[in-house]
């Protein structure tokens, strides 16, 4: 009886817990220090940055790096609005594309019955193993050879290859009762009617986790900019930052212009996380590998 | 009766054809950019390719060049990949799984901040994981940790720390650790708090003594598959980091090979020799290191058949 405070998940609190609380704290804490720095690196002015010894967090706040940041972008004789548009043209084509690819997917290797389903889902499963900057240069050729270079779609269907997205789909669809799906068979329906109206409401948590990954893929990607762009006005967001940055990072005031930068590109991702947070765990409940 | 069947078959060769074309997008961008990469990767290992000439047959001349010519390769690229990928891999797997399981015996509300924050590095992404890293470790008086080392006395000059060999790999491997709990680490904390509460009751009136032995004979046996996907994931992520050494010291190779990965390897073959035979060779011993490394999650944690 000696195990009946420890209780998985528990609904009130014991003093049992309270080891627990001692270690995930400070190392939670000490996870978030870095990301500390650099929000408080981004607001310091220029005396503050050059400051020895250094204070760790900001005393006088300013948007002043971020001002230098678009200034910057300006004198470069393309205005940072063209980046802005390519990134969130880009990240918006590539998630609303990798959702459909995925619940299309996921529901054919799940509901449906066909010969070769198993062994498909067995090949991606395997894929999730899968580095992909292992192969720059074959994807290169691939990207080459179909014609995408320095265009457009160069920046999406290679990203659209989601091995670990389809899997969680897959995964997530099993949950769905088949009897639902048999009824609106019998009743006439089509496979794409049964996917709009019953598999994609029923499978919100994982299409936002699956829109989340793919953000988070797509938003700071810099290899389809660097490789299969020869044009300066169709590169992304992500990737003039890092020029813009890497250049000037040698100075201090470039230290302050760069974590602005940096912090612009992070922050999105945070705000989808904490918004969606819920639904991810609910997806990760079905992420098992068999 | 024979029209029923006809009609039997015919709905069965249409299901047939909607799966088909329900599979078919996604398996042809799979196929275009995984498989076929893979595939030419294996094919071009076998030959000299300088990306301006048509390949020509070498057969295994880059595998023995790899062992018996380029010594960088023996002495720096295999050791400092192995060592980062056996800490960061099955290390960084097990920081999540611990976490995971501290943070599944305490209450839902302090356990969503808490696995927020530890969730939260893994978000950074490649850029501004540099600009971060970069800025903490910098060479000059201000880098912070140069100067919190100097004013407490703990040394007297700055240290170089991203171009010193002696620091860069564990500076590596500490910054990858830190960015370590992705989506794995919350796969397995959903499963963690998954596990059937009754197995907990049954384990305890069956005499299980403490919590060390509940993990092992109970929560990670019923959470295998979630066990595995993150090991997989804790794997790839691992050589998923591996130009962070490049890019923390900013150039490639890096100080003496220091913090050179296979994977910039590659690149330092493929783009900057030009070398594409030996590069796409090296590609497929990377493939083969990250298989054999997956391997052994799946001996640990797949259900036999």
């Amino acid at each position: 009886m000696s195990l009946r405070g420890a209780q998985i998940n528990p609904k009130r609190f014991d003093k049992s817990q309270i080891k627990f609380y001692l270690i995930l704290l400070p190392i939670a804490l000490v996870m978030l220090l870095p990301i500390l720095y650099i929000f408080s690196q981004a607001l310091k002015p220029l005396d503050e940055l050059m400051l020895f010894p250094p204070r760790f967090l900001v005393q006088k706040p300013t948007a002043r790096n971020f001002e230098m940041l678009v200034r910057a972008a300006t004198g470069t004789g393309i205005p940072l609005t063209i980046y802005v548009f390519n990134s969130l043209m880009v990240t918006s084509i590539t998630i609303t594309a990798t959702m459909a690819l995925t619940v299309i997917t996921g529901y054919a290797l799940s509901k449906k019955q066909f010969k070769g389903r198993d062994t498909l889902f067995k090949i991606n499963q395997a894929a999730l193993m899968f580095v992909p900057i292992a192969v720059t240069i074959p994807t290169f050729l691939v990207v080459v050879n179909l014609g995408l270079l320095d265009t457009f779609p160069a920046h999406i269907l290679p990203l659209l290859a989601v091995p670990v997205s389809v899997f969680l789909m897959k995964q997530f669809i099993d949950q769905l009762p088949n009897e639902i799906i048999e009824a609106a068979r019998v009743d006439g329906a089509n496979d794409l009617f049964i996917i709009w109206k019953i598999v994609v409401p029923l499978t919100k948590p994982a299409l936002s986790t699956v829109a989340i990954l793919t953000f988070q893929a797509t938003w700071s990607n810099l290899v389809t900019s660097q490789f299969y762009m020869n044009t300066d006005l169709k590169k992304t967001l992500a990737f003039y930052m890092t020029t813009l940055t890497s250049t000037v990072e040698v100075s201090v005031a470039g230290m302050g212009m760069a974590a602005a930068a940096g912090l612009l590109m992070f922050l999105p991702n945070l705000i989808i996380f904490i918004i969606m947070q819920n639904n991810v765990m609910n997806t990760m409940s079905h992420s098992g590998v068999k | 009766m024979k029209k029923n069947k006809t009609k039997k078959l015919s709905n069965k060769g249409k299901n047939l054809l909607a799966s088909i074309a329900l599979v078919a997008p996604y398996t042809v961008i799979f196929l275009a950019f995984i498989i076929v990469p893979i595939i030419i990767a294996f094919i071009l290992s076998f030959t000299y390719f300088d990306a301006i000439n048509p390949p020509t047959f070498a057969g295994f001349a880059n595998y023995i060049y790899m062992i018996t010519g380029d010594e960088e390769f023996v002495k720096h690229i295999i050791p400092n990949t192995l060592k980062f990928a056996l800490i960061v891999g099955p290390g960084g797997f097990a920081m999540s799984f611990l976490m995971a399981w501290m943070l599944s015996q305490i209450q839902a509300t302090p356990r969503k901040y808490l696995s927020l924050l530890l969730y939260t590095p893994s978000m950074v992404g490649a850029i501004l994981v540099t600009i971060l890293w970069k800025s903490l470790f910098s060479g000059a008086e201000t880098g912070y940790i140069n100067a919190f080392l100097l004013s407490n006395d703990f040394i007297e000059m700055p240290i170089q720390f991203l171009q010193s060999p002696e620091y860069l790999l564990n500076i590596m491997i500490l910054v990858s650790l830190w960015s370590s709990m992705g989506i794995g680490f919350l796969a397995m904390l959903a499963g963690i708090l998954n596990v059937n509460p009754e197995l907990y009751e049954a384990a305890a009136i069956d005499g299980l003594r403490n919590r060390v032995q509940e993990i092992f004979y109970i929560t990670i046996p019923a959470m295998k598959p979630q066990m595995l996907f993150g090991a997989v994931m804790a794997i790839v992520g691992a050589f998923n980091m591996g130009e962070i050494g490049v890019l923390l010291a900013g150039t490639n190779p890096t100080p003496q090979y220091s913090g050179s990965l296979i994977v910039n390897h590659i690149a330092d073959y493929g783009f900057l020799r030009n070398e594409m035979g030996y590069a796409s060779a090296l590609s497929v011993v990377l493939f083969l290191i990250v298989y054999a490394f997956s391997r052994l999650g799946f001996v640990l944690f797949g259900e036999k058949d």
